[in-house]
């Protein structure tokens, strides 16, 4: 199998970032838990993949995905473990916390890409107790954070690993060891980590400077950062750039996503007539 | 040039186009078949932004069943916002949409949801004598959807069109 860069969703992410697949329903959660022992791995693969999208509520499908965390029959010629990252990055989306354990052991595994998955999936399933063993992931701030010689990664997940702090670490005890840790990644050389670092110190402190560096990324010279920085201001809900994202360069369904994630962050305190909301509304609906 | 597979220029073309208005209805519904499918979706486009009555069979298919979402919600935002013209087949086509806009109410995509949801606001306000249906149906989104964002919206239709 070949090493490559794979996005959160298994290398297979909606071309429109507005849609909720659908479809790839023909398997049963029974069927895909039998698949995840298939003799062959490409169909564990799959079904690892297929668990984290439907089966939601499951106890027996995280009971299995916590198993293929051990998996050693799916290698790549580089040591990699796929099935141990298809599995790690379903449990993030099916929000079991039995999960958070195993995971956190995953984050010392020695393939980049289970640590990154479970970095990740640690974020999602929201249980501040894994921050203890994301910090030291950050340790050696930026000059330790560079690229692996021949490898197309750093030498940790860092952009996931500032995620996850900026979801998990407000409010928990190790709150001011976190913005210690990710506030030295703001002048980090890659725009991803930077824009990361921003969206956790935002989450951290509520300040509208973090806030604000998300803003100023919109006018990115190469799209994939503007969409990078709209993703990054719905997910943590700063409604002063509402009108920033409307107007940004990039495809409206972008924009249409990163104005849900101010709305539904907004909706949390507010009425849906509330003032803030009629305008995030009339936003949205003109980028129908 | 809707073909060329610029997007800018594609982009120029159709503003060009919704500023024609009626005159660019009849050449675009004609030409339709013709074009590749990136063609097709700025023609949508189009035709959705000018929304003129003409288009109504050709949203409707749109708006339920093309492949990209974002021509979907292009197309259903249009459905509701069909200049209507007084003549006796008003009342059937303005039922028509009403019932396509209700299905794409309930789609799985919740970007499809929200648009037939701005779509039958939009429709209410052309159409007094729909008010009554769409705001019991969005007074059932409201209080069924799944999705904060998809009640918030049939929240604001409701407050929208009830007096």
């Amino acid at each position: 199998m070949v090493e490559h860069y794979q996005s959160s969703d298994a290398g297979l992410p909606p071309a429109d970032p507005t849609t909720e697949g659908t479809d790839e329903q023909s398997l049963t959660v029974e069927a895909a838990i039998a698949q995840l022992t298939h003799p062959d791995l490409s169909l564990r693969y799959y079904a690892a993949w297929w668990l984290g999208k439907f089966a939601a509520g499951n106890p027996a499908a995280v009971e299995a995905l916590m198993a293929a965390l051990a998996d050693e029959s799916d290698r790549t010629e580089l040591g990699g473990y796929p099935l141990r990252r298809n599995a790690a990055r379903a449990l993030g989306k099916l929000g079991d916390r039995r999960a958070v354990l195993p995971l956190v052991q995953c984050l010392e595994s020695d393939d980049f890409y289970v640590r990154e998955a479970a970095a990740q999936s640690l974020g999602m399933l929201g249980d501040p107790s894994s921050v203890p063993a994301l910090l030291p992931l950050l340790a050696g701030g930026v000059a330790a954070a560079q690229r692996v010689p021949g490898r197309p990664h750093l030498a940790q997940p860092c952009e996931a690993v500032l995620e996850a702090l900026g979801n998990l670490a407000p409010g928990s005890p190790q709150q001011a060891a976190a913005i210690a840790f990710v506030e030295p990644f703001l002048t980090h050389s890659l725009p991803r980590v930077q824009y990361a670092a921003a969206r956790a110190m935002y989450q951290l402190t509520q300040s509208s400077l973090y806030g604000d560096r998300l803003v100023q990324a919109l006018q990115s010279e190469d799209i994939n950062l503007r969409r990078a920085a709209l993703s990054d201001l719905g997910a943590v809900g700063y409604l002063p750039a509402a009108a920033a994202i409307a107007q940004a360069a990039t495809e409206n369904s972008f924009k249409l996503f990163s104005l849900k994630g101010l709305l539904r962050h907004h909706l949390h305190d507010h009425d849906a007539h509330s003032k803030d909301a009629i305008h995030l509304m009339s936003l949205m609906d003109q980028l129908l | 040039m809707l073909g060329y597979n610029n997007p800018a220029a594609a982009a120029v073309a159709v503003r060009g186009l919704i500023q024609l208005g009626e005159a660019s209805v009849l050449p675009l519904l004609q030409s339709l078949d013709e074009y590749n499918y990136g063609a097709r979706a700025y023609a949508i486009r189009a035709l959705a932004a000018i929304a003129d009555p003409r288009a109504l069979e050709v949203l409707v298919a749109a708006a339920e069943t093309d492949f990209a979402p974002s021509v979907r919600r292009a197309a259903t935002k249009g459905l509701g916002q069909i200049r209507w013209q007084a003549n006796a087949a008003v009342v059937s086509a303005q039922q028509r949409v009403l019932h396509s806009l209700v299905t794409i109410a309930h789609d799985a995509d919740w970007s499809l949801r929200y648009a037939a949801i701005a779509g039958l606001q939009a429709l209410g306000t052309a159409a007094a004598d729909l008010v009554p249906a769409i705001v019991e149906q969005c007074r059932l989104i409201q209080a069924s959807d799944g999705d904060v964002v998809v009640q918030a919206r049939a929240t604001l239709a409701v407050i929208t069109l009830s007096p």
